[in-house]
C-alpha cells in the first residue's frame, strides 16, 4: 500500500514523532511504499539540526534526516515554519522546505494518508 | 484528467481557539481546494464552535477567522456538512452558526448542512482520504 504520513506535533514533548517513526519504519518492514512524510502546526521543529538531546537519548530530527536519505520525499510546511523560525539554514539533510500543495498531492497520490497527533 | 476526482475530507473536531489547529487546518483547505480534489469539510465535537456565529478575538490578540469561514464558498468549498449531535450536544442550533457564502443566482445565503451520524459515517467511507484538525 501506498501511505503517506503527516506529523502535527513538536519533538520530545509528545509521542507523535515516536509513533509516526515506528509506525513507518514497521510499514517500510511490511514492504509499503510512503509516498512522503509531511510536517505540520508544531511538527516542523522535528527536522532542526539545532536540537541537542542527551546522548543517551534519540535524537529525533537525525533519525528523520536518516529516512529522508533513503529516498523517501520528507516535507516541512513553509507557512507553519515561517511562523515558527524553522528556515532552510537549520535543516537537517533529506529534508526539504516547500508548501501545502506537497501535502494535497500526497493527499491524492496515497492510498491512506495517516495523521499523528493530538 | 479522465480518473474520477479523489474525494478528500476534513474533519474539525477541536475547539476553535486555545490551539492552532483549527486556524492553520483552515489554510489547508484553502489550498487544497484550488487542486483538482472533491474537497468537504465536515464540523463535529468541539470543532462545531468553529463555525459558531459572532466570534471576538479581539481580546485574545489573534486575528480570528470567521470572516474566512463567512466565504468558504468562494474558495470552492460548499461542501460543509456539522454533525447534528454536536451541536444539540453543546446546546447550538442552526441559527446560531454562520453563513458560509451566498448563492450566485438567489444571493440566498449559504449555511453548513446539518447531518446525523449515520450519514456522516456513510461519507467518510466513501472518502479516498481524511485529513483531521
Amino acid at each position: 500500500m501506498k501511505l503517506a504520513v503527516c506529523i502535527y506535533e513538536g519533538p520530545y514533548n509528545h509521542e507523535a514523532s515516536d509513533s509516526a517513526y515506528n509506525f513507518i519504519k514497521a510499514a517500510l518492514a511490511k514492504g509499503h511504499e510512503i509516498r512522503g512524510i509531511f510536517f505540520y502546526h508544531d511538527g516542523v521543529y522535528n527536522v532542526t539540526k539545532l536540537m541537542d538531546p542527551p546522548q543517551d537519548d534519540r535524537h529525533i530530527a537525525n533519525r528523520w534526516s536518516e529516512l529522508g536519505k533513503s529516498g523517501i520525499d520528507i516535507v516541512v510546511c513553509i507557512a507553519a515554519a515561517k511562523r515558527r523560525g524553522i528556515v532552510d539554514e537549520v535543516l537537517v539533510p533529506n529534508v526539504r522546505i516547500s508548501g501545502l500543495g506537497q501535502l494535497t498531492m500526497m493527499a491524492i497520490e496515497a492510498d491512506r494518508m495517516v495523521i499523528f497527533g493530538d | 484528467m479522465s480518473e474520477e476526482k479523489k474525494k478528500i475530507m476534513f474533519t474539525v473536531r477541536k475547539p476553535p481557539h486555545g490551539t492552532i489547529y483549527v486556524y492553520e487546518g483552515l489554510e489547508v483547505k484553502l489550498i487544497m481546494a484550488a487542486y483538482d480534489a472533491d474537497i468537504s469539510v465536515v464540523f463535529m465535537d468541539d470543532g462545531v464552535y468553529a463555525l459558531k456565529a459572532g466570534q471576538d478575538t479581539k481580546a485574545l490578540g489573534i486575528k480570528g477567522f470567521e470572516a474566512t469561514y463567512g466565504v468558504l464558498v468562494d474558495y470552492e468549498i460548499q461542501k460543509v456538512f456539522v454533525d447534528r449531535t454536536s451541536m444539540e450536544e453543546r446546546g447550538l442550533t442552526e441559527e446560531d452558526l454562520l453563513v458560509i457564502g451566498e448563492d450566485e443566482d438567489t444571493e440566498e445565503p449559504i449555511r453548513p448542512k446539518v447531518v446525523d451520524s449515520a450519514e456522516l459515517g456513510a461519507m467518510m467511507a466513501e472518502q479516498h482520504n481524511i485529513l483531521s484538525f
